[in-house]
C-alpha cells in the first residue's frame, strides 16, 4: 500500500518526464472528451442536459469536445513520433520484442494463466516483467481506441470532406462505432484501469508512479520481480536509480489522480444509471 | 290643431325638464318612447308607461336592492353612455310598460332577440346554448355584453371590443371555481396570454391579432369536437387561413391535409403542432425542438431512429444547430419521398441536405438520417458493426469483470491475513 508520503530508500525510474507529461495530457483530454461526449451518447438520460449545461450547452460542449480531441490526437502523434524516432534514429528495436516491449508475447499468456491460478490460491504470484499483460492490454486498447474513435470522430467532424471518399451511410456506422468504442474506453479506463492501477487493495488509494515517474526499490521487487532481477543483473538498476520523489510532486499527483478517479467513477455511475433507467 | 301642437310641445318640454332635473346631466338624449309616441295618447288618458325618470326614482338610489339584497341599481350616466342610452327602460323590460309602480320583483327575462334576431338565431346553435339547454349554468347575452352598460364593439370600452374579448371570455373560462366544477373546460387563458397571439394582442395592441372570437366565432361557438366547429380539425385550416393564407395553401398541398380531407381526424391539423391557445413564434427554438416530439406522437418509429442519430441527440439536448424533422421534410407541405415535389425525394436530397451541409454531394446524401442498427435489411454493414461492438463490449467487460473480481478477492484476503500473522 502506498504511504501518504513517499517511503524512504532507493527509487528506480520507470517513466520519463515526457511520457508522464503525455499521460497527463492524455488524462486531461480523455476526461474532457468523456465529460463532453457522454451527454450526447446518453442524450435520453435525465442527467444529460445538466451535464451539457455545465459546459454551456451541447453546442459549447461540442466545441470543447473537438478541442480535447485535437489535444488527444496531438498526444497520439507525439507518442508515435517518439517511437519512430527510437526505431529509426536511435536504432532501438527493443520496443518490438523482449521485456521492454509492449508487444504481447508468449510469457504474457503464461502470466495471465498463472495470475488466475494465484487468484484462486493454486499457485504463486507470477514474476512479472516491466510490462504486465494487463498493462499491455490497456496500452493496445487505448491505441486501438485512438485509431477507431479518432478516425470515426474526424469523419463525423468533417463528413462533407470524407464523403469524397466514402458513401454517406459510412457516417451512420462511424457514429455507432464512435459511441460504442467510447463507451468501451470510458467504461474500461474508469473501472478496470482504475482498479488495476489504483483501487485494488494492494495499491489503494493510488499508484503514484505515473505522476512521480519512479517506484521504490522495495515496491519494484515485490511487483515486478523479473524486471528487478534483470535490472540488478545487468547493472541497469544503478543507472536508473533516482532521488525519491519530492513531496510537492507527490501531493500534486495525489490531487490530480484523486480528481481523475472521482470524475471517472461519477461518470460510471451516470452511465449505469442511464443504462438501468432506459 | 294649434292646441294639440302646443299640448305635444308642452308634454315634450315637461318630459325633457323632468329628465334633466332627475338625471342632473347636460343634454340627455330624448327618450325614444317620447319621440315615437308623439302625443299618440293624451297625457291624461290611461296609465302611461313609466318614463325612465320614473324608474330612476327608485333605481338610481345606491341602496336599491331586491329582498335578497342583490343590487338593482341603474346609474343613468352609465346607461346614457351605452349604445341603448336612447331607449326607454320599458323597451327592454317590456312587461313594465303596463305594470303599476312599484312593480313586483320578478320580471320577465329581457328578450334581446326582439331587436337582435340574427345574433339570437346564431346563439341557438352554440355550445353555450346547448349547455344551458342541459340545465347547466351557461352564458346569456348579458354574460358577455353586459346589461345597462352595453357599448358597441367599436367602442374601446366595450366588452366585445376586439382587445377586450379575451378578458370577457376569461370571466368564465378563467374562473377557477367554474373550472374546478367542470362547468368550464381547462383553463386556456394563461396559455393564450403567453402565446404569440395573446402577447401581440395585449402588449402590442394589434387589432389584426386574433382573439377568442376570431377562431371560435362569437354567437355560434361550437364545441371543438363538433365537426361543424371552426376549430374542428377539418375546418381549422380555413380558420387559421383567414390570416395565414399562404401557409394554409402550403398545408393544403401536403399529405396531412389530404388525410384530413378524407376524414382522417388522426392526421395533424394546425393546432396539433402549434397547439390551440399557447401558440409560439415559429422561430422560437424551444418550440421548434418540441415539435420534433410532436411528430413522434404519430411517427414513433421514425422519432426513435432519429434520436439514435447525431441530429436526434443534439436536438434532444436543446440545440437547434442541427436538423429537426421539418428541416428535411418541410413543415406544412409534408410529402412522401415518392413525390417528386418532396424535399426528401431522391432527386432533391443534395439540395435539402445542402441547406446545412454546403458541400453535400450525391455520395454524401447516402447518409441515412433514420439509420436503425437493429434493422438488417436497411443497412447490413451497420447491423453487423453494431453486433460486433456489442460482442466486443460484452467480451471485454465480461473477461475483465471476472479478472477484477478474482483479483480483488485475492488481495483482500491477503491484506486481512497479514495483520493477523503479525499479531501472532
Amino acid at each position: 500500500m502506498s504511504a501518504p508520503q513517499p517511503i524512504g530508500g532507493r527509487y528506480v525510474s520507470r517513466f520519463g518526464r515526457t511520457d508522464r507529461l503525455l499521460h497527463g495530457f492524455l488524462m486531461l483530454s480523455f476526461l474532457g472528451l468523456a465529460l463532453t461526449g457522454l451527454p450526447l451518447l446518453f442524450s435520453h438520460a435525465r442527467w444529460a442536459p445538466g451535464l451539457a449545461a455545465v459546459f454551456g450547452g451541447i453546442r459549447a460542449a461540442g466545441v470543447l469536445h473537438r478541442i480535447f480531441a485535437v489535444i488527444l490526437i496531438a498526444v497520439f502523434v507525439i507518442h508515435v513520433g517518439r517511437l519512430l524516432k527510437r526505431v529509426i534514429l536511435e536504432k532501438d528495436y527493443s520496443i518490438f520484442w523482449g521485456p521492454s516491449s509492449l508487444v504481447p508475447q508468449p510469457r504474457d499468456l503464461r502470466d495471465l494463466k498463472d495470475h488466475f491460478l494465484w487468484f484462486v490460491g493454486r499457485g504463486e504470484r507470477p514474476l512479472f516483467e516491466r510490462f504486465t499483460y494487463w498493462e499491455k492490454f490497456d496500452y493496445w486498447a487505448v491505441f486501438w481506441g485512438m485509431a477507431i474513435i479518432g478516425g470515426s470522430g474526424l469523419m463525423l467532424w468533417f463528413p462533407e470532406a470524407f464523403a469524397w471518399v466514402v458513401p454517406g451511410w459510412v457516417f451512420n456506422i462511424a457514429l455507432v462505432v464512435h459511441g460504442e468504442e467510447a463507451l468501451l474506453a470510458v467504461g474500461f479506463i474508469f473501472t478496470i484501469h482504475f482498479f488495476n492501477g489504483h483501487l485494488r487493495p494492494e495499491k489503494f488509494p493510488m499508484d503514484m508512479v505515473i505522476f512521480t515517474g519512479s517506484v521504490s526499490e522495495q515496491e519494484l521487487r515485490h511487483e515486478r520481480p523479473a524486471e528487478y532481477e534483470r535490472l540488478r543483473r545487468t547493472g541497469e538498476l544503478d543507472r536508473l536509480t533516482v532521488a525519491p520523489p519530492r513531496p510537492s510532486t507527490w501531493t500534486l499527483g495525489r490531487i490530480v489522480g484523486t480528481t481523475a478517479v472521482t470524475i471517472g467513477l461519477v461518470l460510471v455511475g451516470f452511465i449505469i444509471f442511464a443504462l438501468i433507467s432506459s | 290643431v294649434r292646441t294639440r301642437r302646443l299640448l305635444v310641445a308642452s308634454v315634450i318640454v315637461w318630459a325633457l325638464a323632468l329628465g334633466y332635473s332627475v338625471r342632473a346631466l347636460p343634454n340627455p338624449a330624448p327618450t325614444i318612447s317620447a319621440l315615437q309616441q308623439p302625443a299618440a295618447a293624451p297625457p291624461v288618458a290611461a296609465p302611461a308607461a313609466p318614463a325612465n325618470a320614473d324608474c330612476l326614482t327608485c333605481h338610481e338610489d345606491d341602496a336599491a336592492a331586491r329582498a335578497d339584497g342583490s343590487k338593482v341599481v341603474v346609474k343613468p350616466a352609465i346607461f346614457d353612455a351605452s349604445i341603448h342610452g336612447g331607449l326607454s327602460c320599458v323597451d327592454c323590460h317590456q312587461d313594465l310598460a303596463t305594470a303599476e309602480l312599484p312593480h313586483p320583483e320578478k320580471l320577465q327575462k329581457v328578450e334581446c332577440s326582439t331587436c337582435h334576431a340574427d345574433a339570437a338565431e346564431l346563439m341557438k346553435i352554440s355550445v353555450h346554448a346547448k349547455v344551458r339547454a342541459d340545465g347547466a349554468p351557461g352564458p346569456t347575452c348579458a354574460s358577455c355584453h353586459g346589461t345597462h352598460d352595453i357599448r358597441p364593439k367599436t367602442d374601446p370600452a366595450s366588452r366585445s371590443h376586439h382587445l377586450n374579448i379575451a378578458e370577457t371570455c376569461a370571466s368564465c373560462h378563467g374562473n377557477q371555481e367554474l373550472i374546478a366544477k367542470g362547468i368550464v373546460p381547462v383553463d386556456v387563458t394563461k396559455s393564450f396570454a403567453d402565446s404569440i397571439h395573446g402577447t401581440v394582442l395585449a402588449k402590442s395592441g394589434l387589432m389584426v391579432a386574433p382573439t377568442c372570437s376570431s377562431c371560435h366565432g362569437a354567437h355560434d361557438i361550437r364545441s371543438p369536437s363538433d365537426p361543424a366547429s371552426r376549430v374542428a380539425k377539418t375546418n381549422v385550416e380555413t380558420t387559421c387561413g383567414t390570416c395565414h393564407e399562404g401557409i394554409a395553401r402550403q398545408f393544403h398541398g401536403g399529405v396531412h391535409a389530404a388525410m384530413l380531407l378524407q376524414g382522417n381526424t388522426g392526421a395533424p391539423a394546425c393546432q396539433t403542432c402549434h397547439t390551440a391557445h399557447g401558440i409560439q413564434r415559429s422561430d422560437k427554438e424551444s418550440w421548434q425542438l418540441s415539435v420534433i416530439n410532436q411528430c413522434g406522437t404519430c411517427h414513433a418509429d421514425r422519432l426513435a431512429t432519429f434520436r439514435d442519430t447525431f441530429h436526434g441527440q443534439v436536438t434532444a439536448l436543446g440545440s437547434r444547430s442541427v436538423a429537426g424533422c421539418a428541416d428535411c421534410h418541410g413543415a406544412h407541405e409534408v410529402l412522401p419521398a415518392s413525390d417528386p415535389r418532396s424535399p426528401i425525394a431522391p432527386a432533391n436530397l443534395v439540395k435539402t441536405c445542402g441547406k446545412c451541409h454546403e458541400n453535400a454531394t450525391a455520395n454524401f446524401v447516402k447518409y441515412d438520417p433514420h439509420a436503425d442498427k437493429h434493422n438488417f435489411d436497411r443497412n447490413p454493414a451497420l447491423y453487423f458493426t453494431a453486433k460486433f461492438m456489442t460482442l466486443l463490449l460484452a467480451g471485454v467487460f465480461g473477461f475483465f469483470g471476472i479478472h477484477t473480481a478474482l483479483w480483488f478477492g485475492k488481495e483482500y484476503r491477503l491484506k486481512r491475513e497479514r495483520p493477523r500473522k503479525g499479531a501472532k
